[in-house]
């Protein structure tokens, strides 16, 4: 069935975009407000993705995910074995492997704001939390709108880390880059055809939505 | 005029690539000038007393709370404070009401007394008409408006501004003094105003601190500073003083009107509100000359009698004096600038009864408290 492909990569993306924008925000908060010195040098490990082959990130990612890694003290915490070649495991490398797509598009966000509004905030008395979420978070909505899409898109796109730590389990962890390589290599090229047209569109139209995104929040900017 | 009631403040302490180092209280009425030169520390001072920067070595008390010292340092956010930075610096995702509810609302949460209200706020500063508009909508002299009412509505016992004015341009600058004077003269918060404008100083402030390169030169009543001959601000080309004055009387047959200060009556050209109004004028050293007798033929209007209570040699051929009006020397003080040439010759020193010849008089407007 062409779709359960389809389907279980929408889930994936989702619920990977999910949790890395209610990671990626904190920790993009803190990149760009933080004065210690060791800052840098958690954001080359945020973008380390960037550069790595999928497969040296999947090969870890597996290891940590299998019985023996923490991925697998914490399965056996629910009955299971490992999160390896699960759900679960996917959603965990689909959130490391596009960290650096959601973070640095907030971090420049929040950057950009400057001390001023913040400031401001303070003098009329918002309390740091308070702050962040009445001033910073709707302030950087333009990069938090791009960083969602780029989530959203990169999880989509992914294949090395899926297929090293997900394997091929038809409506478990066979999403569609790796139905498209199985339909290639099975000789059906209509429906490899289907999906594989289906993901030049989507990605146009992702690339477009984020420049859209930014030429309007250019122009908004007083 | 008691530190107790008003802001005391001590700040000692590295501040980017100068060192701070002041000293001084404020009254809890009126407006307190800070006025130096650009880069002497003023801003610093101003962002210390809201919290937003925290210095070290610090002292701050207002209205018989400690809200800095060795042990405690209050946040910004729990400072009963509004500020109005140099540039407006409104919200930009939210409309003008949004912003002017933004610390209304967390004020009244916080259980402020509601003391100024939307409605007045909005109609004192002209706001009525722009509550639904953006911030991208506005003129940059709207924008400060709504700044200052954004502040005000945040019920603050204590409002300091940076230099309001300093990035409007001219026409925005006239469009928003007369606000300001309204706030001086209409609420009873407290003012700690940033400035390196004098004529903006003199025409808002009753009360002076006067900064420079981070320390304190002197602080007190403007008109004791003004006249004070030995302070740098006496050696600026524009140097005069400001003094208090209510009109007495109207010439309508020549178009005068006579105004009463402490020690004279003086005319000036014009019509400035009934008799009683309180206005405040200016009057610059270099407009006022000294004569030993009254000289009875001449075009100036004014020609008073003077004491001379005090001089200072400005370089080696001028001579910055300070009369005092009346014959007894008590009234309202004058600064006088004379050649030294002209002070020799008629050897003119302190304690001299003189004539003062005021050639012109600015009447800068409204009078303020105190």
């Amino acid at each position: 069935m062409i779709w359960t492909p389809v389907l279980l990569t929408l889930k994936l993306a989702a619920v990977s975009t999910a949790v890395l924008l209610v990671l990626g925000t904190p920790l993009a908060w803190w990149l760009a407000r933080s004065r210690v010195w060791w800052k840098e040098a958690v954001a080359a490990l945020v973008a380390l993705p960037l550069v790595l082959p999928p497969t040296v990130l999947g090969f870890y990612l597996l290891i940590a995910l299998g019985p023996n890694g923490p991925g697998g003290v914490l399965a056996a915490a629910w009955g299971a074995r490992s999160l390896a070649f699960t759900f679960a495991g996917l959603v965990i490398g689909s959130v490391v492997f596009s960290l650096p797509f959601v973070v640095q598009p907030i971090r420049n966000a929040f950057e950009a704001i400057g001390d001023r509004p913040l400031d401001v905030a303070a003098t009329l008395g918002a309390s740091p939390l308070d702050r962040f979420l009445t001033v910073a978070i709707p302030l950087a909505r333009p990069g938090l709108l791009t960083a969602a899409v780029l989530g959203f898109a990169h999880t989509v796109g992914e294949f090395g880390v899926v297929l090293m730590i997900g394997g091929n389990i038809p409506g478990k962890t066979q999403v569609l880059s790796i139905a498209v390589l199985e339909m290639v290599e099975t000789l059906q090229w209509r429906q490899a055809h289907l999906l594989a047209g289906g993901m030049v569109v989507f990605a146009f139209a992702v690339i477009l939505a984020v420049s859209l995104i930014e030429r309007r929040s250019r122009e908004q900017r007083p | 005029m008691t530190p107790e009631n008003g802001i005391s403040a001590r700040f000692a302490g590295p501040v980017g690539d100068f060192r701070l180092d002041v000293v001084f209280s404020a009254p809890a009425i009126g407006v307190t000038a800070l006025f130096g030169p650009s880069g002497c520390g003023k801003t610093t001072v101003l962002r210390c007393i809201a919290g937003l920067h925290r210095i070290r070595d610090g002292h701050l008390a207002f209205a018989g709370e400690t809200w800095q010292d060795a042990a405690h340092f209050r946040p910004a956010h729990t400072r009963p404070i509004g500020y109005v930075f140099q540039e407006a610096s409104l919200f930009a995702h939210l409309t003008v009401r949004g912003n002017l509810d933004y610390g209304r609302t967390r004020a009244l949460a916080s259980g402020r007394e509601e003391k100024l209200q939307f409605d007045e706020v909005a109609g004192l500063l002209g706001l009525d008409r722009l509550l639904d508009r953006t911030p991208a909508n506005l003129s940059g002299g709207e924008r400060q408006r709504v700044a200052i009412g954004r502040a005000l509505l945040a019920q603050p016992r204590l409002l300091l501004m940076d230099e309001p004015l300093s990035a409007l341009d001219r026409a925005s600058r006239d469009e928003i003094l007369p606000y300001l004077e309204r706030l001086r003269d209409q609420l009873a918060i407290p003012v700690v105003y940033v400035s390196h404008d004098l004529a903006e100083v003199e025409r808002l402030a009753d009360h002076l601190v006067l900064m420079r390169a981070g320390r304190v030169d002197a602080a007190g009543p403007l008109d004791a500073l003004q006249s004070d001959p030995a302070l740098p601000i006496a050696r600026l080309p524009e140097a005069g003083v400001t003094l208090r004055a209510a009109v007495a009387g109207h010439d309508e047959a020549y178009g005068l009107t006579v105004l009463r200060l402490n020690g004279a009556d003086l005319m000036v050209p014009g019509r400035f509100g009934e008799i009683g109004t309180p206005l405040r004028i200016r009057v610059t050293a270099s407009d006022v000359s000294l004569a030993r007798q009254p000289t009875a033929e001449t075009t100036i209007l004014n020609v008073l009698s003077a004491r001379i209570v005090g001089f200072a040699a400005q370089d080696p051929y001028q001579v910055m004096a300070v009369v005092a009006l009346g014959e007894n020397g008590r009234g309202a003080r004058l600064l006088v600038r004379v050649t030294r040439r002209s002070w020799e010759t008629l050897g003119l020193s302190t304690g001299q009864t003189v004539f003062a010849q005021i050639k012109g008089v600015a009447v800068v407007t409204g009078a303020g408290s105190g």
